[in-house]
């Protein structure tokens, strides 16, 4: 416009509209707009089922879900499966971490071990866990180890390489900052590679976690008389899908959680990775 | 007794498809005992190269260096480094790195408290002691950087243009920071740098170096008294000396540009 132009005072500038690209929006605006979708997802679920778009024996309406839900908790004991299932997870994924990281670490840092593990870890990577399931049920039977295992594989050689690669990626000057104070070899990966590593290997964690979580269902899909994916084998049997479907839904709710208590914890353990 | 002796040292790259690049000439250097020497050259004339050879980050073609009769065989804490990038590490506090050195010799708590304490102190950040490197200012990154490699006690401070990522404000006052910090402790200095005024103004010598493959082209003494103030930068003895160095320095950078 001309006449803005030839005004002497210049308007304040603008304010950018909340949906101009990379425009941050307020907290609250992040939370009902997140929220939002769940209540859309919902209806329209609902208006699909209670309108009777869908036959019910396919899918439950959200209504059913909850009454099926009620009496899983009540009847059934579903929190023994919910706790087996976890149990499992947390099991197989702490075992995997406690020999993974310190294997990639090695990796990362020394070039030799590196050489001799990298290839081998690298083909293990691409070998789908599911697929060992018939032949761990041959080694280890239906019990728990099995479960452990399948996990375990799922998880270990992600964690190794993604670790390794973090570690090798170390910031060489800070490296060599450390070499001009005294620093012996033991002292820069000590000192220098794993405190710089550590908030990225928590997050490579947090990653291995979430999957692990589709591992564990898979593996109680087959041959499992306890667990959540047992839960939902059996309501398949019986054509419940309002179970199956809350069954999902909290597998869901527990990654999101366990999500949420990484991303808190690993903001607490490493604060100075935040400074921007 | 000089006592670092850099003797025929040179230094090639070989890149993976075999090309060589001789970014080092022979060269041949003494720096005496508490002495303040500035290699001054244009960018790339391997003037870091030559540092990071004595601070044994890098190793010579041909040659060697001596520190107190002793070869360089790599890196020690007898030779303390500041770089140019910020190296602090992001994990550890002010303090926490400052004792960094002290913590990795096997040096007391206490000991390395109060070391870490005055050294903190003597470069002005009393009171950021619990603060973490990026939450500070890159001046005050750096002087962090140059009181963790003092504290260390080294027998010769090597800095890499150490304030060549600062602004021009800060950068002249933490010449004088470094300066009188010098003045009080007379530690050996070897000071990489480009910058003329910077060169003239804290070194007793300034080595001149050429454009890649580098030498030491010319020595120069500066024999302003000490304590240096800042207005000698406006005296005429000054202007003669920066007069001198910057036709040096241009014919050199032409040289480079021409490559």
């Amino acid at each position: 416009m001309p006449s803005a132009l030839a005004s002497p005072a210049p308007a304040a500038p603008r304010r950018r509209s909340n949906w101009a690209p990379l425009e941050p929006v307020s907290l609250r605006a992040r939370w009902l707009l997140g929220l939002g979708f769940f209540v859309v997802f919902v209806l329209v679920w609902a208006g699909f089922t209670l309108g009777g778009f869908v036959s019910p024996t396919f899918l439950a309406s959200p209504v059913t879900m909850a009454q099926e839900a009620w009496l899983l908790f009540t009847e059934y004991g579903f929190h023994k499966d919910i706790g087996m299932t976890v149990w499992r997870v947390l099991g197989g994924f702490v075992l995997a971490a406690v020999i993974a990281v310190p294997l990639g670490i090695a990796m990362g840092a020394y070039k030799g071990v590196e050489a001799f593990f990298e290839p081998f870890v690298s083909f293990c990577r691409y070998l789908p866990a599911s697929a060992f399931i018939p032949l761990l049920i041959l080694w280890a039977g239906i019990g728990e180890l099995q479960k452990v295992l399948v996990i375990f594989i799922g998880s270990f050689f992600q964690i190794v390489l993604m670790v390794a690669v973090i570690v090798g990626g170390a910031r060489k000057d800070l490296v060599e900052a450390a070499y001009t104070l005294g620093a012996s070899g033991r002292g820069i990966v000590r000192r220098v590679l794993i405190p710089g590593a550590a908030p990225e290997i928590a997050e490579t964690l947090r990653l291995v976690l979430g999957w692990a979580w589709t591992y564990v269902i898979v593996a109680e899909l087959i041959g499992s008389s306890s667990g959540i994916g047992h839960m939902i084998t059996d309501s398949q049997a019986l054509l419940n899908t309002g179970q199956i479907i809350f069954g999902i839904i909290v597998i869901g709710l527990i990654g999101l959680v366990s999500d949420f208590a990484f991303k808190a914890l690993n903001r607490r353990l490493f604060v100075w990775s935040f400074f921007k | 007794m000089s006592q670092l002796s850099i003797q025929g040292v040179s230094r090639v790259f070989e890149s993976s498809r075999g090309q060589r690049t001789q970014a080092l000439l022979p060269v041949d250097f003494e720096v005496r005992d508490n002495d303040f020497v500035t290699i001054l050259g244009p960018s790339g004339c391997g003037k870091s190269t030559l540092l990071r050879i004595v601070a044994g980050l890098d190793h010579p073609s041909t040659g060697r260096v001596l520190l107190d009769g002793q070869p360089v065989q790599g890196p020690g804490a007898d030779r303390g480094m500041v770089f140019q990038s910020y190296t602090l590490f992001p994990w550890l506090t002010i303090e926490q790195n400052v004792r960094f050195g002290l913590r990795e010799r096997g040096m007391s708590e206490a000991a390395q408290k109060e070391r870490a304490d005055f050294f903190i102190a003597r470069v002005g950040l009393r009171g950021f002691e619990q603060h973490f490197p990026k939450q500070l200012s890159g001046g005050m990154q750096q002087r962090t950087a140059i009181a963790r490699a003092l504290a260390n006690d080294p027998k010769i401070l090597l800095l890499d243009e150490p304030f060549g990522a600062l602004d021009n404000q800060t950068r002249v006052l933490m010449q004088e920071l470094l300066l009188g910090i010098w003045e009080a402790s007379r530690k050996t200095v070897l000071f990489v740098t480009h910058d003329i005024d910077e060169a003239i103004f804290m070194a007793n010598r300034v080595a001149v170096f050429s454009a890649r493959p580098g030498r030491i082209k010319t020595e120069l003494a500066v024999d302003f008294p000490h304590p240096r103030h800042y207005t000698i930068k406006t005296s005429p003895e000054f202007m003669a000396l920066k007069a001198r160095l910057t036709e040096e320095i241009r014919a050199e950078s032409m040289a480079a540009a021409e490559h």
